[in-house]
């Protein structure tokens, strides 16, 4: 666990204007599928996003140069907005002043294109050093292709044989306590260093390996690992079993990320080039702007970006940040394996509409073989639509086991405890306590319909309480963070601006009860006044706008609990947004029913309650 | 303006390929710069160092690590045999010693008084590099490998399970079309790379299996045969490590879709020639698609104009007016046409989401609207 941390990439050898000369910027993100570029201006003394371009990301052989996709997407917004920004050569240009018509100030960008930052990471203790160290490696950015630890149930040469397998870009080796015993974490050290793991992008490239250990321990790891490795020592992430340090070790994984992956990937080098700030791993970026909410909230916090290869989600509950990355959840290359893992049966209850299952199996492997292409149809969005909520719900259930209190931390109980002791590692995730939900993401972010975006949110993540739901309009949260770098200002105003879309909020007690019993009643004051009450089972939306607000009170039924335990009545502001006020009286855990033609009407009337296809 | 990007894939009567064949460590190249090679010609070989197998000494001896060295029966660099005795401790008395044996034959590697490992290095593997592709060897790379060329009809699949392999091109359909049935195999097609049409059957792949073929190249799988053929889903396409025993490869998609007519014909002009193939896919960071490598004769390399005659595949290019596409998603899959407009502005498609499109005039003479995404550039 650490603190609100902001990522700090490796200082550019470039310097960015100041903020004073920056009035036109286009940043970019390239992502495993598709690289999105906007274009933000200086409007009327305020910054605002201005213009969108996307191109398909070209990493992939023949092209194997990461820039023509960043060309292709900044000739869009070039297309759209007027204002010449590609030079004959596909560089992006810069304006000679600040009266030119022509060009930006600022050129950045984020990444996750060629599979992103991939990493092994290794402690001692699976459940402490070994969990903190994949924590600094996530927050970093990273995808952990598997984590080595003592007692990870592996014998040594199982571990030896693994480590062999993997390709990694960097290694990330913790473990013992400053001052504590080392021999574990130098055993580890010589479980690795003989297997030799080759990275990712082969040839002279030595292996980076991030030491994050024992602090008495590290000359001993430095003697292991010898020549043929790139070593570096940074301050040990759990000097104590109470305390994580994750920032020293999530910085050097950035260095190392730049100094030697990215240069290694196709075409990255000009990338780097052309930008007037460092690139950032895009998933550190979305990181850094959902605290910054958080923090200037003073909420609790859930955002979910779903990719074509990965799906992560960041959390912030009670100041503490969290971040998964679902390795193989995806909606493009990885839709297959969501298949897989979620079962098709899993996927298949949420459709209203009938499909042959194995058309439909073709069309997945069609998707993941050609992972650029868009559903056309109405019955294409829905399937996809369908499998997005079972990559979202895997997911979130990776992360809620994920996100917890530190493990192997000795508590003091009291009598007071015995009956409610809550044991170290219990997940930090509460979906009653969580006040708002981000939603990124292409699936997410270009639903036709905000009801569609709302509907997948919900079914998914279950949210319960009082819960205001948002869209990253057009997945601009990467370009911001790495904005916020160079010009903090312009990107707040932009972020509360064009970035979030709010769609409204969910209320929904938790409980269950039987289809058609009374749920909860409710009175709306203020802004609106109605009141009504919701049958177990129902759906419905209040009209709530935008900028609207307003006083709502809550009776649920015996059984059924809003936040202040079963049957006890809350009163919430709650905020409006383009769906509206979405009242959710199906109860947690989301059931459907078995009975396919009952199953189809029960998901038609929710879809209809909420104008989901209309 | 009216111009968009959109990757492809190559398919093309005649190119120069150029196969980098090199070790994963260093070793010796055993072919000299100038040299003719086969497809099964070794050009490199080496030994990769064998597996580790860490053992606990100390903790076996239940001795402090620090007095490991002066309990070992075997020093750094000495061969031990499995079973061996390699540590010893020094009992009680003289009396009660406790041995450690040798998990496997090998090397003794370290002895760590820090921690009280072990580590015996087990027996090299042999790696040999073949050439893949016939041709002219024309660059050593010294400790490494080589660089093979020649001049090839080339074709990329959308898709392939397990690796390299090689034989004589055998036509079993008679248009891009048919699908590929277990009726079209035969005995003769033992170490054959079979040629089908449309969707290749599980029936066909079982056949061509037990005849002994190697590889079978086609339009479409079915999603349910290749999960049945492989005993297991395949959740991400990174492929060609499998252990089939026949590799394949399709051209277009999953389902029951029929081989573009100009990749079928121009591998149809080939029937008889030696190709190799490979079918190693990996849709992610450096992209790989399975490749179908057809070396020309003589004759052949006079012929043609390089790259640019093309037999019709997918290319990587703009999209124009008048470009040659195909729509790859439904519910168009597989429709043939030419770019008739590239309007600027998005569209709403029948999903209701918005999207850059353009408008084919197809084949059959109808114009259909899909959005820019859903197509790829084919050579016309």
């Amino acid at each position: 666990m650490t603190a609100p941390h902001a990522a700090s990439p490796t200082p550019s050898t470039k310097t960015p204007p100041t903020p004073d000369r920056i009035q036109v910027i286009v940043a970019t993100d390239c992502g495993s599928t598709t690289t999105k570029a906007i274009l933000i201006e200086l409007v009327d003394g305020h910054y605002r996003q201005t213009q969108r371009g996307e191109a398909p990301t070209t990493v992939e052989a023949p092209f194997a140069d990461v820039t023509l996709g960043v060309t292709n997407s900044v000739t869009e917004l070039q297309e759209l907005s007027g204002r010449r920004l590609i030079a004959d050569d596909g560089t992006v240009i810069r304006r000679t002043s600040l009266t030119d018509p022509n060009g930006c100030d600022v050129y950045i960008s984020t990444s996750s294109a060629g599979g992103g930052l991939q990493m092994m990471v290794a402690g001692v203790v699976r459940q402490m050093t070994a969990e903190s160290a994949k924590r600094a490696a996530l927050g970093a950015g990273a995808i952990v292709m598997d984590t080595i630890a003592s007692n990870d149930n592996r014998k040594p040469h199982e571990q030896i044989q693994r480590i062999r397998e993997l390709r990694p870009d960097m290694v990330l080796l913790s473990g013992g306590t400053d001052g504590g015993d080392h021999k574990k974490v130098v055993e580890l050290a010589e479980l690795i260093a003989p297997a030799k793991p080759r990275p990712r992008f082969g040839g002279e490239y030595q292996l980076p390996v991030i030491y994050a250990g024992n602090k008495d321990a590290a000359p001993a790891v430095a003697r292991v690992f010898g020549a043929g490795f790139d070593l570096s020592i940074v301050p040990n992430l759990r000097p104590t079993l109470e305390a994580e340090n994750l920032g020293p070790a999530r910085d050097r994984i950035h260095d190392v990320f730049l100094e030697h992956v990215m240069a290694h990937a196709p075409g990255y080098d000009k990338l780097i080039s052309w930008a007037d700030a460092p690139i950032m791993p895009t998933p550190g970026a979305v990181g850094d702007i959902l605290q910054t909410i958080a923090r200037k909230r003073g909420i609790n916090a859930v955002g979910v970006d779903i990719g074509g290869a990965t799906t992560d989600v960041f959390s912030v509950f009670d100041g503490v940040f969290n971040r998964t990355v679902s390795a193989n959840l995806g909606m493009s290359y990885s839709i297959s394996n969501v298949c897989a893992e979620a079962t098709m049966p899993r996927i298949m209850r949420w459709v209203h509409l009938p499909m042959d299952e194995r058309e439909l199996r073709n069309r997945v492997k069609n998707k993941m073989i050609r992972p650029t292409t868009i559903p056309q149809s109405l019955e294409a969005l829905v399937f996809e639509q369908a499998v997005a909520r079972e990559a979202l719900r895997l997911s979130y259930e990776q992360h809620k086991a994920f996100a917890t209190t530190l493990k192997g931390v000795q508590q003091q109980r009291t009598v007071g405890d015995a009956f409610s002791q809550q044991a170290g590692g219990g997940t930090l995730v509460n979906n009653m306590k969580l006040d708002l939900l981000v939603a990124s993401g292409g699936v997410l972010s270009h639903a036709p319909r905000m009801e569609q975006t709302a509907l997948m949110l919900i079914d998914s993540f279950e949210p319960e309480g009082f819960t205001e739901l948002a869209k990253d309009s057009i997945f601009m949260m990467p370009h911001l963070g790495v904005l916020a770098s160079v010009h903090p200002d312009a990107a707040m105003e932009v972020f509360e601006k064009d970035c979030l879309i709010f769609l409204g909020t969910c209320v929904a007690p938790h409980g269950e009860g039987k289809p058609g019993k009374q749920c909860f009643s409710w009175t709306l004051s203020g802004a609106r006044s109605a009141q009504g009450t919701m049958a177990v089972g129902e759906m419905q939306v209040l009209p709530l706008a935008h900028h609207e607000s307003c006083e709502m009170s809550v009776s649920p039924e015996k059984g059924f609990d809003m936040g202040a335990g079963p049957g006890k009545p809350v009163t919430r502001t709650v905020r409006g947004g383009t769906v509206g006020l979405i009242l959710d009286a199906r109860g947690r855990a989301i059931t459907v029913p078995d009975a396919e033609n009952e199953r189809r009407a029960t998901i038609q009337k929710w879809l209809t309650a909420l104008r989901v296809y209309e | 303006m009216a111009k968009a990007f959109t990757p492809g894939l190559t398919v093309t009567a005649r190119t120069t390929y150029r196969a980098r064949r090199v070790l994963p460590i260093t070793g010796d190249v055993l072919v000299a710069r100038g040299a003719q090679v086969k497809a099964d010609t070794v050009v490199a070989q080496t030994f990769m160092e064998g597996d580790a197998f860490p053992m606990r000494a100390a903790n076996i001896l239940s001795a402090n690590p620090k007095d490991l060295p002066g309990l070992m029966l075997k020093k750094l660099g000495d061969t031990v045999a499995k079973d061996e005795p390699i540590a010893r401790s020094k009992g009680i008395f003289g009396l009660m010693k406790t041995e450690v044996k040798s998990a496997a034959d090998g090397v003794l590697e370290s002895i760590s008084d820090a921690t009280g490992m072990v580590i015996i290095r087990g027996p090299q593997h042999p790696v040999a590099v073949q050439a893949y592709v016939s041709g002219e060897v024309i660059e050593v790379i010294a400790g490494e490998g080589v660089v093979i060329e020649n001049a090839v009809a080339l074709i990329q699949g959308i898709f392939g399970v397990s690796g390299e392999t090689h034989g004589p091109i055998a036509m079993a359909n008679a248009a891009a079309g048919d699908t590929l049935d277990e009726s079209h195999i035969t005995a003769a097609m033992k170490g054959c790379v079979v040629i089908g049409g449309a969707r290749m059957t599980a029936a066909a792949i079982k056949k061509a299996k037990t005849v002994g073929a190697a590889a079978i190249v086609s339009g479409g799988i079915d999603d349910q045969d290749l999960r049945d053929f492989l005993g297991h889903d395949i959740g991400v396409a990174v492929t060609g490590s499998e252990r089939t025993g026949i590799t394949l490869i399709i051209t277009e998609g999953f389902g029951d879709v029929a081989m573009a007519a100009r990749t079928f014909k121009l591998l149809a002009s080939h029937s008889g020639r030696v190709a190799s193939v490979n079918g190693a896919t990996q849709i992610r960071a450096g992209v790989m698609r399975p490749e179908i490598v057809i070396p020309l004769d003589a004759a052949h390399h006079g012929s043609g104009g390089g790259p640019a005659a093309a037999a019709g595949g997918a290319v990587a290019g703009m999209l124009e007016i008048g470009t040659s596409v195909r729509v790859i998603r439904d519910p168009y899959f597989g429709v043939l046409g030419t770019v008739a407009a590239l309007p600027e502005q998005p569209a709403v498609l029948g999903s209701g989401s918005r999207a850059r499109v353009l408008e084919v005039a197809t084949v059959d003479g109808s114009r259909i609207t899909v959005p820019r995404a859903n197509v790829e550039v084919i050579d016309g």
